[in-house]
């Protein structure tokens, strides 16, 4: 499908189409997402396909058509409201525990259905690792908050747990100010160290997607430093869906930058592209901060 | 954008009416007033009560002095005062005074309006006088002492003995005649008599009991094999075997039983061997054998010591004995043991139901109108007068349920195990009546459980389950034991509905007994616990000596201490969950944020 709306993408419409888009959206048009070609040579992990979303009357989600790309990092930006959380939550099903969410269209992951009607849930779940916007730790150690994933799918074997204990924590960038204190409460902690235990957590399990929402929002810059670091080193192996507001982040951490608009897919294509010469006036004057 | 300025101006134009009419009652003052001062008077009413029921139960057992009283009309009355209380005697009564005083007592009843001061006096000594009480009007007396060796003895029987002592006797004769002389014998001899009065106590009750209880389960196992013979079950030879067995046991039993006997006789003789011969006010002369002295004291020459000691002895007594003269004295051990037995086994019932009904309503069930009826039906439960609880348990635990046990397990017994009233009808019942409070607790804790964390877990590929069982109700179970301590609380003074299904006001034995390991529900075995028998229970013992005793100003003051114990056990029991509670919030809730 990728390919087919780049067909109809026009090639230089930098200018013509800018007043159009929002005009069009206001009249509540359909939107053309405007996707630059070089995606279609990744290869995806995750297609999303004519995604619509409504909680309850009002609709979050209009007809999104995206492909992330595999063991690359893609960036979603945009204003706050604008569905950014909401198609991140999309991913996983996690909108499943909201009662007034009504969903249409699919997704795809490594080709297989993620809303088709005898989907394991929790097994799809267990693929991905997710970091949200606010800071959500356990009632519980560090540790067990750490290992989470694990225990649930029964690991037992206390030098496995160690182990990935160990390594998220070293990748979430708070080993060392929380080593000695592993059994100790993760609600004790600051809340930006308990934003990395999320990350910690979110990567323990290895997940083949990891989605980020906002994970930087709390975090002082020399973390958010260790996180991009971190982000660096995963990439390739993992995919990373990140939400950011955050341009120089989104800027220095993704590959492919997608920008929303209400609801709307507006521009997705190359972070370098998107950010120097965007071909839409309206993902210019956002990245570069004149209007949000 | 047009309707800014109207909006602003209107917004103007009320604040300005508002301010024109502002009164008191606007500012918001009277109310500051009216809500606090409601606050301070029922904290005060509270307070008073409780400084009231400290202050009664306290003093109860602080040692008395001994007042010797003598009227103008030359009677005599030993005893403690009681209380004493303003009233307004008839005139007539003055006409019975000495010539002489008549009108000087008519003057300065004139000046206080009639008014005087009577005394209640304990003079005790029930099996000589038939009474325990007397009334002295201040204006009667003429002369009162405080003997220095005026004593206040406690006995097992009879309430109180005041008198003077007279003589110590050993078998009989007296060994010697000076009260200090005999103060010395009794502090020597009684501990002694005592030790081996709770020995000969220990020998009735614990091995007597573990005899009997051979001998019955001998017999029982004899009964069983003569069916199984009739069945043809059992081979002659066998039931053979099993009756020379039985004999075997039942000879071996009554040696025991004899020997335990003896020794209760022994001690017996021995305790008998000693007495104190005491005079009365009335001029009596009686002696009180050391075994039947629970305590004694001059209650005039203790030094601050003593006395400390003396009340430390009578709360140790308090505490830890049980029960004499018809509850009336001595301690209230078996209550205090049923009590806390019924709570404790309520609270197993009630929270794990409450828990898994509350984790239904708030995670799995749908919510809608159903959901919603259920609830307050829930809170109404909690509305229900607790005497209907007490008759439904009658009715449905104790008869129906009971009667099926009784049916299914316990058929080889003569007399019924689990129909009729007992801890385990009395601990559901009060389960049921709690357990509105379990459940709304629960539901509120459930729901304060932030949406965040589950979602966390969810995302982790948690299952539902998963996510109650690992974080929900971790993080909920401050909130349930906050549950939990309201329902033990409310549990554990009520009363009305335990008249029905098991609280008496004596039972042979007790619902926890660590001599005796063979309790049954059924086919479970319950050790210690015995969740057949009826038992006795704090308030329900407040209730009886209040109401129902036959001498309640002898009662009154147990009245006061027994609230007192109740009120301390509730709050220790509290005291222990709220600990558990503030542990457990420390390790889920404390948020740095
Ligand atoms: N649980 C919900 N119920 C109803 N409406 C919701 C719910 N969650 C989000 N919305 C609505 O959906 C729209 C998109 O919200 P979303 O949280 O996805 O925005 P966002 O892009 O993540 O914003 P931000 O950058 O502020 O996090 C908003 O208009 C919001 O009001
Ligand atoms: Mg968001």
């Amino acid at each position: 499908m990728t390919a087919e709306t780049l067909e109809q993408a026009p090639p230089n419409t930098q200018r013509t189409s800018v007043g159009n888009r929002l005009e069009e959206i206001a009249a509540g048009e359909q939107v053309r997402s405007e996707i630059h070609p070089e995606l279609a040579k990744e290869d995806n992990i995750l297609s999303i396909e004519h995604f619509n979303l409504w909680y309850g009357r009002a609709q979050a989600l209009y007809d999104i058509n995206m492909s992330v790309p595999k063991g690359k990092v893609t960036a979603l930006v945009g204003p706050s409201g604008c569905g950014k959380s909401t198609l991140l939550r999309s991913v996983n099903r996690l909108n499943d525990l909201i009662d007034i969410v009504r969903i249409e269209g699919d997704m795809k992951i490594n080709g297989s259905s993620v809303y088709a009607p005898n989907v394991d849930v929790i097994e799809l779940r267990k693929r991905m690792g997710m970091v949200f916007q606010k800071s959500n730790p356990f009632p519980m150690s560090i540790y067990e908050n750490v290992v989470y994933s694990l225990r649930i799918d029964g690991e037992r074997n206390k030098k496995v747990l160690d182990e990935v204990c160990e390594r998220s924590l070293r990748g979430a960038a708070i080993w060392d100010e929380v080593k000695d204190r592993l059994q100790e409460s993760a609600l004790g902690l600051s809340g930006g160290q308990q934003q990395r235990i999320c990350i910690a957590r979110a990567i323990a399990a290895e997940p083949e997607v990891l989605l980020m929402d906002e994970p930087c929002s709390a975090l002082d810059p020399i973390a958010t430093n260790k996180i991009e670091d971190m982000i660096d080193a995963l990439k390739g192996e993992y995919t990373i869906l990140i939400v950011t507001h955050n341009m120089q982040q989104a800027a220095r951490t993704s590959d492919y930058t997608a920008f929303m608009y209400l609801g709307r897919l507006i521009e997705y294509g190359p972070t370098d592209t998107i950010f120097q010469k965007p071909r839409l006036i309206e993902t210019k004057d956002y990245v570069t901060g004149r209007f949000g | 954008m047009t309707d800014l300025p109207k909006n602003s101006k209107l917004g103007t134009r009320s604040r300005s009416a508002g301010r024109r009419s502002m009164s008191l009652y606007a500012e918001g003052e009277p109310m500051v007033w009216l809500t606090g001062g409601a606050l301070a008077f029922s904290l005060l009413m509270i307070l008073a009560m409780l400084v009231y029921v400290f202050y009664m139960g306290f003093s109860n057992f602080w040692p008395q002095r001994v007042s010797k009283i003598t009227t103008h009309a030359g009677q005599v009355h030993m005893g403690s005062v009681s209380r004493v209380q303003t009233y307004k005697p008839s005139l007539a009564n003055v006409d019975r005074l000495p010539e002489a005083l008549r009108d000087a007592t008519r003057e300065q009843l004139l000046e206080t309006d009639g008014y005087t001061l009577r005394t209640l006096l304990y003079t005790g000594n029930y099996d000589l006088t038939g009474t325990r009480f007397q009334w002295v009007s201040d204006y009667e007396i003429d002369a009162r002492e405080y003997p220095e060796w005026a004593l206040l003895v406690e006995r097992r029987m009879d309430g109180n003995f005041y008198g003077m002592p007279v003589a110590f006797e050993r078998d009989g004769e007296p060994v010697t005649e000076s009260p200090g002389e005999i103060w010395e014998h009794y502090r020597e001899i009684h501990p002694e008599v005592r030790r081996r009065f709770r020995e000969r106590e220990r020998i009735r009750t614990v091995e007597m009991g573990r005899v009997n209880r051979r001998q019955e389960t001998a017999r029982r196992r004899l009964v069983e094999a003569t069916n199984r013979f009739a069945n043809d079950d059992l081979s002659a030879e066998e039931l053979d075997l099993v009756r020379q067995e039985t004999e075997a046991i039942i000879a071996d039993t009554r040696k025991e039983h004899a020997e335990l006997t003896e020794r209760v006789d022994a001690i017996n003789t021995e305790n008998r061997r000693y007495g104190l011969v005491m005079e009365t006010d009335q001029g009596r002369r009686h002696t009180l054998f050391f075994d039947d002295i629970v305590l004694a004291f001059p209650g005039n020459q203790l030094s601050l010591f003593q006395k400390v000691r003396i009340f430390g002895e009578r709360w140790r007594e308090f505490i830890f004995d049980d029960p004499r003269e018809a509850n009336m004295e001595g301690g209230v051990y078996p209550q205090i043991i049923g009590t806390v037995t019924m709570t404790l086994v309520m609270t197993i019932f009630v929270v794990p139901f409450g828990v898994i009904a509350a984790l239904y309503l708030r995670e799995y069930a749908k919510p809608g109108p159903i959901v919603s009826a259920v609830r307050i039906a829930i809170n109404n439960l909690a509305g229900v007068p607790s005497i209907v609880f007490g008759v439904f348990g009658l009715g449905f635990f104790c008869y129906i349920m009971g009667g099926y046990l009784d049916d299914w397990f316990y058929s080889a017994s003569p007399v019924p195990t689990y129909r009729g009233g007992g801890v385990l009808w009395a601990s559901l019942t009060l389960a049921l009546l709690t357990l509105p409070v379990v459940i709304v607790a629960t539901e509120e804790a459930l729901s304060a459980v932030p949406g965040s964390m589950r979602e966390g877990s969810y995302a982790c590929g948690a299952s539902k389950w998963q996510t109650i069982k690992r974080i929900v109700l971790p993080r909920a179970m401050p909130g349930i034991m906050t549950g939990m301590i309201l329902a033990m609380a409310r549990g554990a003074g009520e009363v009305a509905p335990l008249m029905l299904v098991g609280a008496v006001k004596l039972a042979p034995s007790l619902p926890f007994d660590i001599h005796n390991l063979s309790g049954t529900l059924g086919p479970i075995p319950t050790g210690p616990i015995h969740l057949e028998r009826s038992f006795l229970h704090l308030g329900f013992h407040i209730y009886d000596l209040g109401f129902q005793s036959s001498d309640s100003e002898a009662a009154r003051p147990m009245v006061f201490t027994t609230t007192l114990l109740l009120i301390t056990i509730i709050v220790l029991l509290n005291l222990t969950a709220i600990m558990i509670r503030t542990r457990l919030r420390k390790k889920f809730q404390s948020g740095a944020f």
